[in-house]
């Protein structure tokens, strides 16, 4: 007898989830499946119904519709057992300002049954040099790494991560950054939302788009920029006015252009061929349905 | 860690968290002393027509620790719980395995641990004003103590529904508690009182605890354990259980 190959595990999967607030539909039936050891990104403009989603991953809202399995069991109705299996960093959230990075750590490891070395973990998140140091001292940058601290004691298989970087400086981004790809290195599944989609380029092996509670691209990151890759724009300046084209065929258009400006002996002043960055697929994504949002 | 194991972590960092802070030292561990210091010193040599009359001193210890037990308890739950709720360090630790009645259970002991610490403290400094510590009624203001420590707890944690932010704790917490003390003899001496106004008192169980640990402490009263006044602090407790278990919030206003 021949084993067939063992499918992709997933981790989460979620089958027409629906959320509703009173009148308002928050998810309005998504399905979508995070695989062992990848790095997902849920990315979404603010009150695309990112969070409500996390939140019921987690196991901290109740959904109004669908299906919704985390780690093989259903979060609503998960225990402790569960729990021990992930970790999770809130979106807005203070640590306790008297506490060290260390005195942190530490009372987290007592949660759980099996915690990771405190030590270890503060090397994780690049805190060797603030150990003694009260949350309260630290930037906000170093209070968002000691809560992944937080949540990577408990050694979890899937961690959560709502909006890790949201208001950050882009030196603070950058060191997150790093902290995050390197839980990839460590084998960990993780659940990442964003309004950034130069973090989800960044971070993600795959990338959903979700704009008023609905899906509306997924893929990895290079699929997702090869969405109407035919769309080339053209801009120089013509006697100090811009020009701007776009084309679907750049080389043969540009290829006119230019032999038209030799022929003219001009010179195409500030001339740019530019390819549409994943930014703009998600700004023209996004844009369409942020009405109704 | 089985669950008493995990109490007693969460109490250890409660505790360190606690002593660093400096708002709870202030109103709980110096504002009293610096009360009592100021009333002993206002009023030494003064009787108190109370119990056939008491000097005042001894009427301000156990008036103050009645005041100590209740700020450790009842104002500090419900300050320091609505300010880890509306942080989200309630709603994190319930990401966690941790069961939620642990961290309760933590809170609860710091409150019980620093209540004791001000009894002591606020009797060492009563015998240095001549306010004898009576050490054969020992028992009696332990048990007054327990019970009407954990019924304060219980109020407080039922509190923090009522209170819908950081802003609002101190002021909500104050207003309601500041009063009390005034209309139930904490003050200013039961004697010297308008009349009615203890009456009005006994309805809120500022007033019997008091009176329940003025006659533990107090030897010229009766019996030692005013087991009336303890019933109604306990039933109080009860209703502050009840009310906490059907509207504690773990989680902030903002989600």
């Amino acid at each position: 007898m021949v084993e067939s190959p063992p499918l992709p595990d997933p981790v989460i999967s979620i089958k027409g989830l629906r959320k509703s607030y009173g009148e308002t539909e928050a998810v309005r039936g998504i399905d979508l499946e995070v695989n062992r050891g990848e790095v997902f990104a849920f990315l979404g403009p603010n009150g695309a119904g990112k969070t409500t989603t996390v939140e019921i991953l987690e196991g901290y809202r109740k959904r109004s519709g669908g299906e919704v399995t985390v780690l093989g069991e259903d979060p609503e109705r998960a225990g402790r057992e569960w729990r021990e299996r992930i970790g999770i960093v809130l979106q807005s959230g203070r640590l306790d300002p008297y506490l060290t990075v260390r005195e942190s750590i530490d009372l987290y490891a007592g949660y759980f049954r099996a915690p990771r070395p405190t030590e270890e973990v503060i090397a994780l998140v690049g805190l060797e040099g603030k150990v003694e140091e009260r949350a309260s001292r630290l930037s906000g940058g170093q209070q968002r790494r000691l809560d992944v601290g937080m949540a990577l004691v408990g050694d979890p298989e899937l961690l959560f991560l709502d909006e890790p970087t949201t208001g950050f400086d882009p030196s603070a981004r950058r060191q997150a950054w790093d902290v995050i790809a390197g839980l990839r290195d460590l084998g960990k599944t993780v659940f990442l939302t964003t309004h950034y989609m130069d973090e989800a380029q960044r971070l993600a092996d795959r990338v959903t788009i979700i704009a008023a509670g609905r899906i509306v691209a997924r893929g990895t990151p290079e699929d997702l920029g090869e969405r109407d890759a035919g769309e080339t724009t053209i801009r120089y300046r013509r006697d100090g006015r811009e020009v701007v084209t776009r084309t679907a065929t750049p080389v043969k258009t540009l290829h006119e252009l230019t032999a038209k400006a030799l022929a003219d002996g001009e010179e195409l002043e500030g001339l740019e061929v530019t390819r549409p960055s994943l930014e703009d697929v998600y700004l023209q994504l996004t844009a369409a349905t942020e009405v109704d949002g | 860690m089985s669950g008493l194991a995990l109490v007693g972590h969460q109490f250890r960092y409660d505790q360190k968290a606690f002593w660093r802070n400096p708002a709870s030292v202030f109103f709980t561990v110096m504002f009293p002393v610096i009360l009592f210091l100021i009333l002993a010193l206002v009023f030494s040599g003064e009787d108190v027509n109370v119990r056939g009359g008491i000097d005042a001193t001894t009427y301000y210890v156990p008036a103050i620790m009645s005041l100590a037990i209740i700020s450790a308890t009842m104002q500090t739950l419900a300050m320091t719980l609505v300010i880890a709720r509306e942080d989200g360090r309630l709603k994190r630790g319930r990401g966690t395995p941790m069961p939620p009645w642990v961290f309760i259970a933590g809170r609860v002991g710091n409150s019980i641990v620093v209540a004791l610490m001000m009894l002591i403290l606020l009797a060492a400094i009563g015998a240095l004003f001549g306010a004898d510590v009576p050490w054969a009624r020992l028992p009696a203001i332990l048990l007054t103590l327990v019970i009407g420590a954990t019924a304060f707890c219980c109020l407080g944690i039922a509190l923090t529904a009522l209170i819908p932010s950081q802003d609002a704790a101190a002021a909500i917490v104050n207003a309601l508690l500041l009063p009390l003390y005034f209309l139930s003899g904490v003050f200013i001496p039961e004697d010297q009182l308008p009349n009615g106004v203890i009456a009005f008192a006994d309805l809120f169980p500022v007033r019997h605890f008091f009176d329940a640990f003025f006659d533990a402490y107090v030897p010229a009263g009766g019996s030692a354990v005013s087991w009336d006044n303890l019933a109604i602090v306990a039933l109080w407790g009860i209703a502050g259980l009840l009310l906490a278990i059907r509207y504690f919030r773990w989680t902030p206003k903002s989600g």
